[in-house]
Parts: structure tokens; C-alpha cells; sequence
């Protein structure tokens, strides 16, 4: 498996960690409900299909990066860095 | 305050084997430069005092002795040279924190290939090429110095294990090469 990094380029996977599913990009705010805080940590999608990760490219340019690939295909359609990408 | 003698990783130790020699570098001061955010052109404007810029993603940049190489978003090493002035930036000495390793001769980008997950051929790295990557299980900066040369930067804690990687990786391509077949 490869991933192309936004700045390093095309790089082996052992240069990345995984995190897990992207939803942690998305803290709920301040006050927010009980049920909003068990969906952060503990809920999960495994889709049959399109999903999207949180890599760290560990032994590269340190950055996070959000994956969107295909579980079924092992298509990587998309490789973002989370520093970039718009709230 | 005792007189204090600076000491390299690797007593400055080489070896030459098949077409290849490996040695020690002196890099001098190594200062890493984090541009802060927003700070982008203040910071390009202490750098061209010194007739430098940041670099470009996996390249490195070199101007009288002084090199500058990418290592991250927004981030670079400043190497053989002490830092100038800089606004906008998080200024830190690495100097006593990296082992320099050079890696040069027809055969280097052979002994490379047993240890770094990535295409190091010159088509593919071309000279300036400054990558953050591994050797075996080490983090590591590689700078693509010339044709047949590559600097190897790994952290001075690594630099004996390092050489013993790349010195066995030497002796087994040598081996490869010496057979006829």
C-alpha cells in the first residue's frame, strides 16, 4: 500500500501511522449533549465502500492527513492535510 | 567554565568498499526554522540576508556555505551556518542533535536502495533533492548532494547504528558485485 502525501509525494506505508476514522476531526463543541460525546468516542461506521482515516505521515513531514479509500477496492481516492483543509 | 571538547558521532570515521565510501560529515550548525503563522514574508526577509529563501517541498537550497533544506510544512533546517535575525519564526539549535553521514560513489544509490523505501535513482531524485524518509527503522533526512553523492542525516543518538547499516549494506553489495555469474 502507498500513499500519496500532499507534500512528500508518492511514499511507502510504513512511513504512516494510523489513527483511526476521521469523525475525530470533529470534537463536539463545548456543552453539546451527551449522546454527541458517545458518538465521538465510541460510535463507528464500518462501511462496505467509501471511508475516510486519519493517517500521520510518522516518519515524513509529521503532518496529519485525512484518506478517503474505497474498503471494498482499496482505492485511495484522496489524500488531505488536515492542516489545510477548511473548518 | 571547563573547557568543553566538541566530539563527533563518529570520530569522523570512513570507509571505502566497492565503488562506494561512507564517511562522516562535519555539518556545522544545524538551527531548525519554524515559521510561525502568518509570518511567511518576515521570515523570508531575515533569510535573504543571508542570500536564502525557504525551500520548496523535498528540495534543498545551497549559497556560500550555507544550505537550507525542507523538512516539514512551514519548517527547515538551516545548516553551516549560525542563524541570522529572524522575526516570525521559532529559532532552535539542532547542531548537537544530528549525525551527518555521507554516502558517495557509483554504487551509493545501490547500498540506499537495500535500506529506503523510495526510488533514489537520479530520475527520480534528482540532485537538491532533500527527503524526509528512512533508513531502515530510522528517521532520516536525505540530501541528494550530487549525481553520486548522498548526505544522510539521522539523529546523532542513531549515528552508530546508522553506520552499521549502511556499512553492512556496503559489504553486501560489494559481495554482489565481486560475484561472476
Amino acid at each position: 500500500m502507498r500513499l500519496t502525501c500532499p507534500l512528500c509525494g508518492d511514499r511507502d506505508r510504513r512511513e504512516f501511522y494510523y489513527y483511526g476514522a476521521e469523525d475525530y476531526l470533529h470534537r463536539p463543541p463545548e456543552g453539546a449533549p451527551l449522546a454527541d460525546w458517545d458518538n465521538y468516542l465510541h460510535l463507528r461506521d464500518n462501511p462496505a465502500g467509501v471511508t475516510k482515516d486519519l493517517w500521520y505521515h510518522e516518519a515524513g513531514c509529521a503532518q496529519w492527513l485525512v484518506v478517503t479509500r474505497n474498503t471494498v477496492t482499496h482505492e485511495i481516492s484522496g489524500v488531505e492535510l488536515v492542516a489545510e483543509r477548511k473548518a | 567554565m571547563p573547557e568543553l571538547i566538541a566530539k563527533s558521532a563518529l570520530e569522523g570515521r570512513s570507509l571505502a568498499l566497492g565503488g562506494v565510501t561512507l564517511a562522516e560529515v562535519e555539518a556545522g550548525p544545524i538551527t531548525s526554522i519554524a515559521v510561525l503563522p502568518g509570518a511567511a514574508k518576515t521570515v523570508a526577509k531575515g533569510l535573504k540576508t543571508i542570500g536564502l529563501a525557504m525551500p520548496e517541498p523535498n528540495r534543498f537550497a545551497e549559497k556560500k556555505g550555507a544550505r537550507i533544506v525542507w523538512t516539514g510544512r512551514e519548517q527547515a533546517f538551516l545548516i553551516g551556518v549560525d542563524a541570522p535575525e529572524l522575526e516570525g519564526a521559532a529559532v532552535t539549535d539542532q547542531s548537537d542533535g544530528w549525525a551527518v553521514l555521507e554516502v558517495s560513489g557509483p554504487a551509493a544509490v545501490d547500498v540506499l536502495a537495500r535500506l529506503v523505501p523510495m526510488d533514489l535513482r537520479l530520475t527520480a531524485c534528482p540532485v537538491g533533492s532533500a527527503l524526509r524518509t528512512q533508513v531502515n527503522h530510522m528517521n532520516t533526512v536525505i540530501l541528494r548532494t550530487g549525481d553520486y553523492a548522498f548526505e544522510i542525516m539521522v539523529f546523532r543518538s542513531m549515528a552508530r547504528t546508522a553506520w552499521h547499516e549502511l556499512e553492512t549494506a556496503t559489504h553486501m553489495v560489494a559481495a554482489r558485485a565481486s560475484v561472476k555469474i
